[in-house]
């Protein structure tokens, strides 16, 4: 199979990804500009993280509306794994593949360090090799990394299993100690509906090799290189 | 206005009076800032040659090798006078000046270290500078993905009014796609990419070379440039893109004195003329005139020559990465810098004249005499003491600061920040360890030791992590040369780094002098400030020992020697006396000193280990108690010191090593004086000073450390 990485101008974790997917993965992954307007030939596509369009206006708003994502979106509604981190999960929510909006940290700087993850559905393409309630270790970098959403939808994502990984502390608890920025009910990533689409702040690239701290996100691509395989 | 004395030479020179254009043209390029004019002379006493050195100083950034075909670039600059009027903007366009530098050399841009210096904050100023000055650091590294890796953060009255904002960069390049800002061929065409061109940044050489007055806020605004870190970072694809293609056959980026300096400098590196259209350049205002174009600062912009047939390749990158590209002019036999504005010529003066013919010297110096203050009583309750110097902010933890910075972009940081020096991967388990920084308290006490103290801490920095030093960076902030004394403080510390770097074997390939650190509003100079960035390379990334000890029952070895010294120090700063006693020497067998550790290291017999420098030996042992306590006994190297400057003297060439197998690491060691202080374990610093027993538990210090963080917080 060969994952699409997308490059938007200032994506800037886009070669971080190929890394893991092609270094440490032996996957074939590629990066496609966002001037591209087809990625029928790709079986799944990560959106990476980054400044697309330098934040200006809103954190993936100008993203949101190129014509790759109609592509990316054509992707989602036949089934293949989406996967936005970071920058690229703010693109999603921007585009309407999730739902919700990442809003400006509750201390409003920009925060780079280690959070431990409590996966929370492994029933996803992106998930399903991890042990339901697993503690993971993965570092966050963002300035806009706060999950909200309205009250009756908030409860409803968590009724549908949408929320896949809660900031917590080592031994699993959501404290709000550990809520890195805010994020309602401790939320660090989300899918969409059929669990296809996947959204995180926490950079799982990041945290693929032992040598950088940690390899518990390598799991993550392994298990949506898995899904897309069959 | 030129000055009367460099108008008569370029009179005599070109055998007519220059216009307007052509004045405004020398007043840039002839500043301070970009013709080390009292400079020059004194730098000449740095070695900037060596084995693994390609390119020295005088390019973009220097280029240095690092092996299996691959190269690092290396660069440093000050953003001081814009950052006092515009922290925010002043910081961030202090990193892309910087950063475009590398991108220039053919480099991608792999990380950044920023050494800045402040006001204490106690005052509103101040602390808004601070806030706002990181924040601009991390605003732009952060957008264009380049990790800030390491940093120093230093306090002092005399920088209240004049911060310094210094930026190294570090890149990364194939040593056979190298690029130069040597221009290769009349006929080739000169297309500019990148922002379109406005009146920002109007005259910013000239304003970087005199002394910041009180109303500088209001008058210089014009002078300060807006940073647009999303423009960058297309500009580096573009560039490392137009590299890998191999059409680009010299490249410059657009920095002090503009449009004007980058095309004549290429030109004149070359020997060759240039013409230029200014017509051509894509502006961002109406009814700019050709000066305004050719001396604007306006950042993102980068010219590159091209062969005429790749004109079009070029156009259609920057249309790619949708960014302003224009054929602004090209390469000329006749070797003028000739300017064409609406079928006017402009300019036409002889180019190595613009380039290369501002009068350097040496400006008379005298010694620069300090009132030194009384020593300090003795501290009464030690522990305070320590407590109070790890809660000086010089000391604290800066992790309010790294937090806001991207550091782990580009999956290279092996060692998170906090550290004695970063640790970066760079192809399997080999990688690059960088520190930077200075000691502006030591420097001023005594320049000479300060300047060589200042690579003696860095290279132990280094080789505490097992790296040897490959090649270092300065950028020499100092105030007004044009007083005797501030010209002695500048020659004395250049004389003490060059001497250590020729003791080190760390050649000095690049940097950059930021004179006229003054300010009218406090009546201060600054410190002498002589700060640098070193690069050192690591045999096994994955190897590296903790900064922090790791586990109980492990034997702690104190390297080097102890003395009395603790004059500058934080001690004494703290103490209210930060000009008395005399200031480190560093020891005559520093570089074996280093070489030994280095050679420890890299036997893999060291768990933790850590340099001991400002704050002392007390501050070092605290530092290393993160998770792990640790018990030591002085007794032993006491001789007659009291047990203040036992704790607090920075006595430089010291490091802390912790390990399981002290015998091993002892025979490594060899005749490098050491002595086992201590084991580690519990929940507590414990120190025994003669009869005297200190006890700090782990949560006392962590509380002392966060005391920056707490300010901030608030």
């Amino acid at each position: 199979m060969t994952v699409a990485i997308i490059q938007f101008g200032g994506s800037n974790c886009d070669n971080d990804v190929l890394h893991v997917l092609q270094d440490v993965l032996g996957i074939d992954a590629e990066l496609v500009w966002y001037k591209e307007e087809k990625l029928d030939d790709y079986e799944a596509a990560v959106i990476p993280g980054g400044f697309s369009y330098g934040d200006y206006l809103r954190s993936g708003a100008i993203a949101s509306r190129t014509p790759i994502m109609d592509a990316v979106r054509k992707m989602a509604d036949n089934g293949k794994p989406v996967m936005g981190i970071c920058n690229g999960f703010q693109i999603l929510t921007e585009s309407g593949l999730l739902e919700g909006a990442l809003t400006t940290n509750s201390y409003p700087k920009f925060k780079c360090e280690w959070s431990y993850l409590r996966v929370e559905n492994t029933n996803t393409p992106f998930t399903s090799m991890y042990e339901k309630g697993q503690v993971i270790r993965i570092p966050i970098a963002h300035k806009d990394g706060k999950y909200y959403h309205d009250d009756p939808s908030l409860q409803q994502l968590e009724d549908n299993n949408q929320v896949v990984f809660r900031y917590v502390d080592e031994n699993g608890n959501p404290t709000e100690a550990v809520n890195p920025n805010g994020s309602r009910h401790n939320i660090a990533g989300i899918t969409n509906k059929t669990g296809n689409v996947l959204g995180m702040m926490p950079h799982p690239e990041r945290a693929s090799e032992t040598i950088m701290g940690a390899d518990d996100g390598l799991l993550m691509f392994k298990s949506m290189i898995e899904s897309g395989r069959k | 206005m030129l000055p009367e004395d460099d108008l008569k030479i370029i009179v005599e020179k070109m055998g007519r009076q220059p216009n307007n254009v052509e004045q405004g043209c020398f007043l840039n390029l002839w500043s301070e800032h970009c013709s080390y004019r009292s400079s020059a002379p004194l730098l000449k006493s740095f070695t900037t040659t060596g084995d693994r050195v390609i390119i020295g100083p005088g390019d973009d950034a220097a280029i240095v090798r690092f092996g299996d075909g691959w190269v690092l670039a290396l660069g440093m600059e000050s953003h001081n006078h814009p950052s006092y009027v515009d922290p925010y903007n002043g910081s961030a366009t202090g990193v892309g000046g910087i950063v475009r530098d590398i991108i220039s050399m053919g480099a991608r841009p792999i990380a950044l270290m920023d050494p800045l210096y402040f006001g204490p904050l106690n005052t509103p100023k101040n602390l808004y500078l601070f806030e706002h000055i990181i924040e601009g650091i991390g605003g732009y590294g952060n957008c264009i993905g380049v990790p800030v890796v390491r940093g120093e953060a230093f306090f002092d009255e005399r920088y209240s009014g004049n911060p310094l904002v210094n930026v190294v960069c570090v890149g990364l390049a194939r040593q056979d796609q190298l690029v130069t800002a040597t221009a290769q061929k009349a006929g080739n065409k000169i297309v500019l990419i990148g922002s379109t061109t406005g009146r920002d940044g109007l005259g910013g050489a000239s304003f970087a070379s005199r002394d910041l007055s009180e109303s500088a806020e209001a008058e210089d605004r014009p002078s300060i440039q807006i940073g647009d870190p999303f423009t960058e970072k297309l500009l580096i694809e573009l560039s490392l893109e137009a590299v890998a293609e191999g059409v680009v056959k010299s490249c410059r980026d657009l920095g002090a004195a503009g449009l004007a300096g980058a095309s004549s400098e290429m030109a004149s590196k070359g020997n060759l003329g240039i013409h230029i259209i200014a017509d051509e350049v894509p502006q961002r205002e109406a009814g700019m005139n050709a000066f305004e174009i050719m001396i604007a600062e306006s950042q993102e912009r980068i010219l590159f020559e091209v062969e005429p047939e790749n004109v079009d390749y070029m156009l259609q990158l920057a249309e790619k990465y949708d960014l302003n590209g224009a054929v602004i002019g090209e390469l000329t036999e006749r070797p003028y810098f000739t300017v064409e504005f609406e079928d006017k010529t402009e300019t036409d003066i002889p180019i190595h004249l613009l380039t290369e013919g501002a009068p350097t010297f040496e400006r008379p110096s005298t010694p620069f005499t300090v009132k030194k203050d009384p020593v300090p009583d003795a501290a009464g309750d030690l522990k305070q003491a320590v407590l109070d110097v790890l809660a000086s902010h010089n000391m604290a933890s800066k992790d309010w600061i790294y937090r806001q910075y991207d550091h782990e972009v580009q999956i290279r940081t092996v060692a998170k920040p906090g550290g004695d020096s970063a640790i970066q991967r760079i192809i399997g388990d080999r990688g690059i360890t960088l520190s930077c920084g200075c000691n502006p308290r030591h420097t001023y006490l005594d320049p000479y030791e300060g300047g060589k103290g200042t690579l003696a801490e860095n290279a132990m920095n280094l080789a505490v992590k097992g790296g040897r030093g490959l090649a270092l960076v300065d950028c020499l902030n100092f105030g007004n040369p044009e007083k005797p004394d501030i010209y002695w403080q500048f020659k004395y510390a250049i004389n003490g780094l060059a001497d250590a770097a020729r003791d080190l074997s760390i050649p000095v390939v690049g940097g950059n002098v930021s004179l006229y650190n003054e300010s009218e509003e406090h009546h201060t100079a600054i410190l002498p400030t002589p700060a640098i960035g070193v690069v050192g390379e690591v045999e096994n990334v994955s190897a590296v020992p903790s900064s922090e000890f790791t586990g109980a029952g492990q034997s702690v070895i104190l390297v080097g020697t102890t003395k009395a010294e603790l004059g500058g120090s934080e001690y004494y700063n703290l103490r209210g006396s930060p000009n008395a006693g005399d200031v480190p020497q560093v020891p005559a067998d520093m570089a074996a000193i280093v070489e030994s550790l280095i050679t420890t290291i890299r036997a893999g017999k060291v768990a933790a280990s850590h340099d001991v420098s400002q704050g002392g030996l007390a501050a070092a042992l605290c530092e290393m108690c993160g998770y792990v306590g640790v018990k030591v006994n002085l007794s032993e190297i006491a001789g007659d010191m009291s047990a203040e400057e036992l704790l607090f003297s920075e006595s430089h060439g010291r490091a802390l090593l912790a390990t399981d197998d002290p015998d091993a690491v002892s025979a490594q060691l060899g005749n490098i004086p050491h002595v086992v202080i201590g084991t580690t374990g519990g929940s507590s610093l414990r120190i025994t000073v003669s009869n005297e027993h200190i006890e700090v538990d782990l949560d006392e210090i962590k509380n002392a450390r966060a005391s920056l963080t707490r300010l901030m917080m608030e």
